[in-house]
């Protein structure tokens, strides 16, 4: 029930915008946004509100997480 | 993926024991089985389902007074479709649509105050089930109805909080879990602040995650190296869409019409202030003022072992009705309705042979 699904926003009118939810398009309400989006932005949406803007450049992050858990295993080994 | 995998194992490795790892939201179940994670992680990791599916956790009581207010008289009662079939104590809502009650599924709130508006002459309920991912689209609602002047609108509030779940787990000692994988969307709402708790008062490694293969294995690793480590805290895995403070707007809007309540858990009892309930100054849009309904608690169907699941004591396995006379076509617990209860997870995808 918690399902949210990341869309983008092709249209904004007020409070309202118009997202593209792969490939259909759908009406949602801006009102919960912490932040304000415009036209190209992604946001989840969770039963007709978009309640968060979703950052799609973060994959970084993960190659981070790799890179730190790998770096610290061989640390330890090195003590070993 | 496969250095992923690669980690979680020599992790699993140097920690040396079994390690149980609770994913909180029925979203992350249905997700570990679709993608198929269980089967590539190692045997010391073992993935228990937790309490979070509204639809599981709703209590008989709760589904018999939305039924009682939906026979009343010039009433419409407005509900998301996966509560239609939660057996109550002598029917589902399905069941009372056939007996003449008007009850009409909707997508979202917003449809139900228009409803409300086009039909003035009838009382629009909506029954407001769901966690923190949900309850701010309901305060939303009841922010339009006060503003667009409708007053035929009503509420009624099963909405549930998931940390005093997570705190009320914790305190149960049948529960054993060695960390949570916190659920990624009530996440983007209640952000990483509201579980800090569990790290600092019960030592719990907990990880926000989000839903895609390479998060939930992420959020796994994240969770070892923690227990690893020993030195518990609130991580964010999914940090595309949770921020550590979440949404601030959205809580605000919560509380700006809702306190918290004392909330019956199916399966797992009353939890102290883990309900939602209108503010008393909003009691005009609150369905239980408008009707005086007065529901018996009735006890859950005999033989259904959903609280243990609920819990991650037992597995839907572990219930002797599992598949026999409980499958999702012929539900006897709730667990095995929503598509997000892990009875009927595991049910679709679980296959003994
Ligand atoms: S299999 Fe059915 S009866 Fe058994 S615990 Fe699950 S919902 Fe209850």
């Amino acid at each position: 029930m918690c399902l949210a699904i990341p869309s983008k926003i092709v249209e904004i009118n007020n409070m309202m915008a118009t997202v593209d939810v792969m490939g259909a398009r759908r009406q949602v309400s801006l009102m919960l946004l912490p932040e304000e989006a415009k036209v190209g932005d992604y946001v989840l949406v969770h039963a007709g509100f978009a309640i968060q803007k979703v950052q799609e450049d973060v994959a970084q992050d993960s190659l981070n997480l790799l890179q730190e858990v790998l770096q610290k295993l061989q640390d330890e080994d090195a003590y070993d | 993926m496969k250095q992923l995998i690669e980690l979680i194992v020599e992790f699993s490795n140097r920690i040396g024991r079994p390690v149980r790892l609770m994913e909180v939201c029925g979203t992350h179940t249905v997700a570990i089985f679709r993608h198929g994670i269980r089967s590539v992680l190692p045997e010391g990791i073992e993935l228990i389902s937790g309490p979070g599916c509204p639809v599981c956790v709703t209590s008989v009581r709760d589904v018999d007074t939305a039924i009682a207010i939906a026979m009343e008289p010039d009433t419409i009662l407005t509900t998301f479709g996966d509560m239609m079939r939660v057996p109550g104590s002598e029917r589902n809502f399905y069941e009372a649509r056939a007996e003449g009650a008007d009850i009409r599924v909707v997508y979202s709130p917003v449809d139900a105050l228009r409803l409300a508006s086009e039909t003035p002459e009838k009382r629009v309920v909506f029954f407001a089930t769901g966690f923190e991912t949900t309850s701010p689209l309901i305060a939303a609602s009841v922010f339009d109805a006060e503003r667009k002047g409708i007053e035929n609108f009503y509420i009624y509030s099963v909405h549930k909080l998931v940390p005093p779940a997570l705190s009320a787990l914790l305190a149960d000692s049948e529960v054993k879990v060695d960390g949570f994988i916190l659920p990624g969307h009530v996440s983007t709402i209640i952000g990483a602040v509201a579980y800090e708790f569990l790290a600092s008062e019960f030592g719990m490694p907990s990880v926000i995650t989000g839903f895609d293969p390479q998060d939930i294995l992420q959020g796994i690793l994240m969770l070892l190296r923690q227990i690893y480590d020993g030195n518990p805290k609130v991580e964010i895995q999914y940090t595309r869409a949770v921020r550590p403070e979440g949404n601030k707007k959205a809580v605000e809007l919560i509380y700006r019409y809702f306190v918290p309540s004392d909330a019956y858990w199916r399966g797992i009892g009353m939890i102290p202030d883990s309900g939602l309930v209108l503010r008393p100054e909003y009691s005009r849009f609150n369905a239980l003022s408008l009707y005086d309904i007065h529901v018996e608690s009735k006890p859950e169907p005999r033989g259904c072992s959903c609280g243990e699941v609920l819990r991650g004591i037992k597995k839907p396995t572990d219930c002797p009705l599992f598949g026999r006379r409980c499958t999702p076509e012929q539900p006897v617990g709730a667990c095995m309705v929503s598509s997000e209860g892990s009875c009927a997870a595991y049910y679709k995808y679980f296959n003994p042979c």
